[in-house]
């Protein structure tokens, strides 16, 4: 296994920089470490072997001409298959867009090739991004790099297993309901929310749309703040892009990583701890806080009373929106088309309805289902029209909690990673999963995972999440990298040291 | 909390346009019945003036420049199309036969 595999992007931006190491040796490295490990891993749906070197190449002539497009240029990256890439399938893990090339970049993926980030492919992902485990994917689940019986959270699992397993140094991930952060923990990486809006969804095949962000997916904080100012800002092709600089998010991070969290004040969600948490998630959270305390942090108890209804407000404003923008897969325009048997002459509806049986896997179905009862006449006031008003409590609670602390702090998942297929016949098990995510995701505020060590009773990652206001994105970095800078230190190392080399290992 | 039945989620499934199986509606139904019933407190919580928020962005009238751009040629925007015919998307009849 070559050594450049193990580096962050910030490190391998330096070896760049520095002349020791060519784009082109670094993405043969990665791609080399996929066709060793992804048999097993499968975090990628998608390998783009020739693209990506294509992309180090022009990466290499440009710095041997004095020039380059940005600070990450020429280190590798792997995009959620829910982006679009011109030239590149894109299937958001459902059947009915195999085979889909896209004609268009995303705005992320645009700026990503502009900031010249060689794209090595695309990451496995629950269908449509609806799932907690990636077991939902159509083409297959993703493993866990600590334990390959086990899930690597949802529905980013894909983006999360390849930096975790040293496949690539970053990636992107889309988070509705924690599908960034969540992964992040139970994977033993970071993963960032940004504010809603501050990074932009064109090109985003849409879930949720009020809920929908695309973010980082890194082994440390200030890679993740590297590839969050060049993904971020202002986007005139998306109306819901906040038109504001993105912070000074680097420097937040360098400035968190000296490990001074003097005049910060934390707030313990007292809603999202305790009860429900397994202990080892519990204890290895209690532990981050004292570091913080220890490195000179005030700690505020803070009540979010309407949180405890943010699972059932999302469960009911997810499919509803997800259920309209899920109309457009009709057979007609993309994807799959598949006739009826048994009709001669089917007509569009007809058509339309046999591809969608055919196409969608059974979470898709039942979020489809579940979003036009919640819309339907009779029913819209008692549940969709109350979920949005729950959104306006749990807005309010934020406001509250926000006055007291810089930044609200809990686990990120309530237990570390199962086994794959314990819970995929019980749809509410598996929703659980997301009770500490959600909340941010229906507020439109930053979030971060950042890892937070092991479960002592199985030994496998957990994760601390921070939060902070709209637009205070330079937060989450400063106390990430900070709790990061603090807990590395206590272990000795970078926490993905003690994960499984996988060298060697078979599909 | 009214019960979702089997027949209420064909009807669903028919409003939706999927087709689902027997199997499926037999695995559906009740699964949806738990689902509902775990959101269903959410009916009581919240008072009568609390305003609903359907965005977490406050905005309105977000406009840009209306300048002419390229788009797509119609090549690119046919070459996912399941059938084409000349520079057109190849559709299923939309109207009923009696039509």
């Amino acid at each position: 296994m070559s050594d450049l595999i193990r580096r962050t992007a910030a490190e391998l931006a330096d070896a760049l920089a520095a002349g020791e190491t060519s784009s082109v040796e670094l993405t043969q490295a990665h791609l080399d470490r996929i066709a060793e490990v992804d048999g097993a891993v499968h975090a990628f749906l998608h390998v783009d072997a020739e693209g990506a070197l294509a992309q180090a190449r022009a990466a290499d002539d440009r710095r041997a001409s004095g020039a380059t497009a940005s600070a990450l240029d020429g280190v590798p990256i792997a995009v959620k298959d829910v982006l679009t890439t011109q030239g590149l399938p894109t299937t958001c893990g459902s059947r009915i867009l195999e085979g889909w090339v896209p004609p268009y970049d995303a705005t992320v993926v645009a700026r990503l090739r502009a900031a010249g980030l060689p794209i090595l492919g695309k990451t496995n992902m629950d269908e449509f991004a609806m799932g907690s485990s990636t077991e939902h994917s159509a083409y297959g689940p993703t493993h866990n790099p600590w334990d390959l019986d086990r899930i690597p959270g949802g529905s980013g699992g894909g983006s999360a297993a390849a930096v975790a397993a040293f496949e690539a140094p970053l990636a992107i991930g889309t988070d509705t309901g924690g599908s960034i952060r969540q992964p992040g923990a139970v994977t033993g990486t970071v993963g960032v929310k940004p504010t809603y809006g501050g990074v932009s969804r064109y090109g985003l095949v849409a879930l949720a749309n009020s809920l929908d962000q695309a973010g980082p997916v890194t082994r440390t904080v200030l890679d993740a703040a590297l590839l969050h100012e060049l993904i971020g800002g202002h986007d005139p092709r998306d109306s819901t892009s906040i038109d504001q600089p993105v912070p000074a998010l680097v420097e937040a991070a360098r400035q968190g990583a000296g490990g001074d969290m003097s005049g910060v004040r934390i707030g313990v969600v007292k809603e999202l701890t305790g009860e429900g948490y397994q202990s080892g998630v519990q204890a290895r959270f209690d532990e981050a806080v004292q570091l913080l305390v220890e490195a000179g942090a005030e700690v505020v108890e803070v009540s979010c009373p309407s949180f405890v209804h943010a699972l059932a407000a999302y469960y009911l404003i997810l499919p509803a929106e997800a259920s309209s923008n899920l109309a457009k897969f009709d057979a007609m325009r993309y994807g799959l088309r598949v006739l009826p048997e048994g009709i001669d002459d089917p007509s569009a509806e007809e058509v339309m309805r046999a591809t969608r049986h055919a196409g969608f896997g059974d979470e898709v179905k039942r979020r489809i289902i579940l979003g036009t009862y919640a819309l339907s006449s009779g029913y819209y006031d008692a549940y969709y029209g109350q979920a949005q008003k729950v959104r306006t409590l749990i807005s309010r609670d934020f406001a509250a909690a926000f006055e007291q602390a810089d930044v609200l702090v809990s686990p990120t998942a309530p237990t570390t990673a199962f086994k794959l297929g314990e819970k995929l016949d019980d749809p509410l098990a598996m929703y659980l999963n997301d009770l500490a995510t959600i909340p941010a995701n229906l507020a439109g505020v930053p979030g971060i995972s950042v890892p937070s060590g092991l479960a002592a009773e199985d030994g496998l990652p957990t994760g601390l999440q921070i939060l902070a206001p709209a637009m205070a994105d330079d937060r989450v970095y400063r106390v990430g990298a900070a709790a990061e800078a603090l807990l590395t230190d206590r272990w000795g190392g970078p926490l993905l040291g003690q994960a499984p080399d996988l060298t060697g290992v078979t599909a | 909390m009214p019960e979702i039945t089997r027949a209420e989620v064909a009807h669903l499934a028919d409003l939706a346009r999927i087709e689902l199986s027997d199997a499926e509606l037999d695995h559906l139904a009740p699964q949806l019945a738990v689902i509902l019933d775990s959101v269903a407190a959410i009916s009581d919580v919240a008072a009568e003036d609390v305003p609903p928020t359907s965005h977490a962005l406050p905005l309105t009238n977000v406009f840009r420049a209306d300048v002419v751009v390229p788009g797509l040629t119609a090549e690119q925007a046919l070459a996912g199309a399941p059938e084409v015919e000349g520079q057109r998307f190849s559709v299923p009849r939309i109207l009923g036969e009696e039509a």
